[in-house]
């Protein structure tokens, strides 16, 4: 694992992106690379965070124009051959809108920005992203956003939950999201997308460690 | 080479809540408007474009929309077109 090398995805108006990389390196010893999303060439990384922020300012819709960018283009490939790739707030959004993840994130139900702790229920474990071995089924991570409430129609829902694809589920709903979802994977459990900030969760002395095993797990083959 | 006006009307669909449609609807009634029974906001969209005729233009267009102007899981949209 000595070279394993996380990618870090760098849109102008990501701003989350330091402090991924921050917690990566500083607090787990893993190594990460930015990439620069004009690049397409992802030979020399192992994984993928899409990090949180405000890709293309939001335009239009958020991660809607991120969708276009060549790295997004060859992202497809990446996931196909099993590689994990994580996808933080903005970056949840942009794995929705250019389809790695079903549904769709809009305006918070009270239109507030909402800047908050939240309690989380570990509802699957897919892909090994979340820890339920020890029995822990809540942990608490930051959320920090102004379009996070996940919808979906009632038929994409039953997919996901039959088939143990909805990752975290909000103790108390902040936004409206559909079944208080906070977090899903795709079928094969290789891609996570979430609203909550596992990265500012990641050394007690800004709060808590929850974040730390969701960004240990990128490691995983 | 024909060139068009296109106007292109993205909503939510109707299952999805609109909260900032809530809060307008909520201000116009505080500004006295009556009998408003239900407001949702939508995007507007300018394009003109150049094609060899309508139909090549609306293929566009459609390929626009459905990729890019709308996300047609939580949006519906429809436009109209003018010939310049």
């Amino acid at each position: 694992m000595d070279n394993f090398t996380v990618g870090v995805v760098v849109f102008p108006g990501s701003n989350c992106d330091r402090d991924v990389s921050w917690a990566l390196e500083g607090c787990l010893d893993i190594r990460t690379k930015y990439l620069w999303h004009e690049s397409s060439d992802l030979s020399d990384v192992d994984a993928i965070v899409l990090p949180g922020g405000f890709s293309y300012g939001d335009y239009l819709r958020c991660g809607a124009i991120a969708r276009f960018s060549p790295l997004i283009n060859a992202l497809d490939e990446f996931v196909k051959s099993g590689k994990r790739v994580l996808g933080i707030c903005n970056g949840f959004q942009i794995l929705t809108e250019s389809g790695f993840l079903p549904g769709a994130l809009v305006a918070n139900k009270n239109l507030n920005f909402i800047c908050d702790d939240v309690e989380l229920d570990i509802v699957s474990s897919k892909g090994g992203w979340f820890n339920k071995v020890d029995q822990k089924k809540t942990i608490k991570l930051p959320i920090a956003h102004g379009e996070g409430r996940y919808h979906c129609d009632s038929d994409t829902l039953k997919k996901l939950v039959d088939n143990e694809l909805i990752a975290l589920r909000y103790k108390n709903n902040p936004n409206g999201s559909s079944f208080d979802i906070a977090g899903i994977t795709n079928e094969k459990g290789n891609v996570l997308g979430l609203m909550p900030h596992p990265e500012r969760a990641c050394d007690e002395i800004i709060g808590g460690t929850d974040g730390l095993f969701t960004l240990k797990s990128l490691i995983l083959k | 080479m024909d060139q068009f006006a296109v106007k292109v009307f993205v909503r939510l669909r109707p299952s999805v809540l609109d909260p900032a449609g809530e809060a307008t609807k909520s201000a116009s009634i505080k500004l006295g408007a009556e009998g408003i029974k239900s407001l949702r906001i939508g995007k507007m969209i300018e394009v003109k474009i150049e094609g060899n005729g309508e139909n090549e233009v609306r293929e566009k267009i459609d390929l626009l929309c459905d990729r890019l102007f709308a996300n047609t899981v939580i949006e519906d949209y429809e436009y109209s077109l003018e010939k310049l």
